[in-house]
């Protein structure tokens, strides 16, 4: 791949880069013309006031919304700066030259429950039903760092994905899946370099070569303390492992993403399509900021940053935020940070449909609202989808609704005539003036984001935290006030609705189970070693010019536990808590 | 009713989920009661202690991790030991009608699911304390 020479590339660094085309721009002759004739129209139609429904006629973000687009909107319009084509940047229209015709997205189903035997086998259902790969959900234990036998794990084992503990779990979890050909994900942040660390010490103990591993560790430590909450360690020694996690990856495993730098988290708090989309990118930006700051040469690890968006309800203004998404990265990482491998600039992105937009009334509309998310994340160009089982407001997706959220992807790949050609929505002026809007809109909250002195001293303002809940009160007010309606919810209720699908309900057994397997496990290994291997990580976690992931993968080794690797750098890294205000 | 409803709205247990508790807190605060938010990560013990520290009508707990079969028990147990029987504990989260109904015949009061609207849970916390008047 070569290069596009193109008028965007003479963009000074450092330089201002904001939307490339859009409003203040003089008409053409031919735009102007087709001002007037649209005056004109407006003249001798009857007003809005008068024909127009009592509505919001805005995103689900906020933003307005015309009734009629035109060129007009998209004066200034460039295509082949604003656009280019498929494959090439600054990838508006995608990262692939041939689309969906060359490879269809992956088919990743997010799955997690009760024990590390109880997931293998949804493993190996969703495997058998034509998933391409895997993606692991912890518990919420396992995703604050916390061992199943910890006090503050109680309850909570098991129960909303899989038990973590010690490599011995970590081969149940994959036991007769070959890790050199079905690449796996794993929902894991605060902790993530150490579940990464049992998934690699286990991966060597039989004998896989850790650069034969494809796969995604969600690592994004800042979305944690912006939006889902599940942190392991402050802001600053959680970056120190992200960099860690990602100067190992870039060594030793090159088909490894090091970091899935998410927004999904981010917009289910709350935020708007244009905050999921800037502050997730501030963050990767950041993510490159310390990267390089290690020393690392930007191309070397660039490529295999990956990202994970939301997909909510709001059809076109999702569509034009994956579109806006890419054309920012390509630009940021080329001029910004003067990557200059292509493949640090594409951006490629997982997509999953928006939980917080499932309802818990009347549970099977949800299998619709999910299809046509979906639909969206297709038509922006994504690289991977989940697409929402429509019983996971109540719980746990059952084998059924799994099965119906894998059989919609596949409807949507193979049915409907989506993949014939490379983003069908490119041209339309509502979607590309939505592009350009909603680019415009990230551009200023990175200054917002700056003016706050960055991205950590953001978090630690509690700048973001605060921005997200203004704008889910908001939403929720408008929802309170029938403003915008959920079928279901506030409208077309069904007073008497009994709930009639199968709800998957998590033994209690399991947490018994797993506390009991862990003692036993830590009464059998060799105690000495463990102690050993953890003294070395305690050493090394104090000195800063060490790289922890060696360390945390020998301490994984010799059966050392999550909680255990944790204390052993929690001696120096301390703990966060999260100023509490609403 | 003179005094300001005093509510104290909890997040126990490791679940990270505070957009409901945040959006119920600011509504509660806008419908006129003292708020006190806990914060996140809370244990049983801290969430108790701090409904009594602050003398609260109402303990609202948040729950959206599956743990409310343990986390809401746990709390019960510990309010009725430390003799703060006065308080109504309620809440919302994630849970089975089935679990609502194990809940309710432990005398828990009432728990809103996905979808409610927090004016159902302001009229409920108002009507309850009219019923329940502090001695």
């Amino acid at each position: 791949m070569t290069e596009r020479t193109t008028p965007a590339a003479a963009t000074a660094p450092g330089a201002p880069v904001g939307p490339t085309a859009g409003a203040g721009k003089p008409l053409s002759p031919e735009l102007e013309r087709i001002a007037r004739a649209q005056a004109e129209w407006v003249a001798r139609t009857p007003a809005r006031s008068k024909v127009e429904r009592d509505d919001l006629f805005e995103t689900i973000s906020g933003d307005k919304v015309k009734a009629l687009y035109t060129p007009t909107v998209l004066a200034g319009f460039d295509y082949e700066r604003d656009l280019g084509f498929p494959g090439e940047y600054p990838y508006t229209r995608g990262i692939r030259q041939s689309g969906y015709r060359g490879r269809l997205w992956t088919m990743r189903q997010f799955a997690g429950f009760g024990s590390a035997a109880d997931t293998n086998q949804r493993f190996h259902y969703l495997l058998a039903h034509g998933q391409d790969g895997l993606s692991t959900a912890f518990d919420v234990p396992t995703l604050m760092g916390f061992d199943s036998d910890d006090p503050r794990s109680l309850g909570e084992v098991g129960v909303c994905g899989v038990a973590m503990d010690s490599i011995v779990d970590m081969d149940t979890l994959f036991k007769g899946i070959d890790l050199t050909k079905v690449t796996t994900s794993m929902t894991i942040n605060g902790p993530a370099a150490i579940v990464w660390g049992l998934f690699l010490a286990n991966a060597e103990r039989q004998g896989v070569a850790l650069e034969k591993l494809g796969g995604t560790l969600q690592n994004d430590a800042f979305k944690e303390f912006i939006a889902q909450k599940c942190w392991c360690f402050p802001p600053r020694p959680a970056v120190r492992l992200v960099v860690d996690s990602v100067e190992f990856a870039t060594q030793h495993m090159p088909k490894w993403n090091s970091i899935s730098i998410s927004g999904y988290h981010i917009r289910e708090a709350g935020s708007t399509a244009a905050q999921e989309l800037a502050f997730t990118l501030k963050d990767g930006f950041t993510y490159v900021e310390e990267c390089i700051k290690r020393g690392l040469d930007v191309d070397t690890f660039a490529p295999r940053l990956s990202f994970f968006f939301n997909a909510h309800l709001d059809f076109f203004e999702e569509i034009a935020k994956y579109r806006a998404a890419r054309r920012i990265w390509a630009r940021h990482m080329r001029d910004v940070y003067k990557a200059r491998k292509p493949e640090s600039w594409l951006m490629r992105f997982h997509t999953q449909t928006a939980g917080c937009s499932l309802t818990a009334q009347q549970p099977e509309n949800n299998i619709v609202r999910t299809a046509i998310e979906g639909l969206a994340g297709v038509l922006g160009g994504t690289q991977s989808l989940h697409t929402n089982s429509m019983d996971e407001t109540l719980a746990l997706p059952s084998d059924k609704a799994v099965k119906i959220a894998l059989r919609t992807q596949q409807i949507l790949a193979y049915e409907m005539g989506l993949t014939n050609t490379v983003d069908p929505l490119a041209g339309s002026y509502y979607v590309e003036s939505l592009t350009n809007r909603i680019e415009q809109q990230a551009e200023e909250l990175f200054k917002e984001i700056d003016a706050q002195g960055g991205t950590i001293e953001a978090i630690e303002k509690g700048w973001f935290q605060r921005e997200i809940h203004q704008a889910s009160y908001r939403y929720q007010l408008e929802v309170e006030r029938k403003e915008r309606i959920i079928v279901g919810v506030n409208d077309f209720v069904e007073s008497d609705e009994q709930i009639d699908i199968p709800i998957l309900q998590i033994d209690p057994q399991v947490e018994k189970d797993q506390v009991a397997a862990l003692k036993k496990m830590r009464e059998s290994r060799d105690n000495d070693l463990t102690k050993r291997r953890l003294a070395a990580l305690t050493e090394a976690a104090g000195d800063t010019s060490k790289n922890l992931m060696p360390p945390i993968i020998a301490a994984a080794a010799a059966y050392a536990t999550e909680g255990e690797i944790r204390n052993a750098m929690r001696v120096h890294f301390g703990d966060y808590h999260e100023p509490a205000e609403f | 009713m003179d005094q300001k409803i005093r509510v104290l709205v909890g997040k126990p247990g490791l679940d990270g989920h505070d957009r409901g508790a945040k959006v119920v807190a600011a509504a509660f605060r806008d419908a006129g009661f003292e708020v006190i938010y806990t914060g996140l990560h809370q244990t049983p013990e801290q969430v108790v202690e701090a409904a009594i520290q602050e003398d609260v009508d109402v303990v609202a707990l948040s729950i959206l991790s599956g743990a409310h079969m343990t986390l809401f028990p746990a709390i019960q147990d510990l309010l009725v030991a430390k003799g703060a029987t006065h308080m109504l504990l309620t809440g919302g989260g994630i849970m089975t009608a089935q679990d609502i109904d194990t809940l309710s015949k432990r005398g828990i009061g009432k728990l809103f699911g996905p979808g409610s609207p927090t004016t159902d849970a302001i009229a409920y916390i108002k009507e309850w304390c009219a019923a329940h008047p502090r001695a």
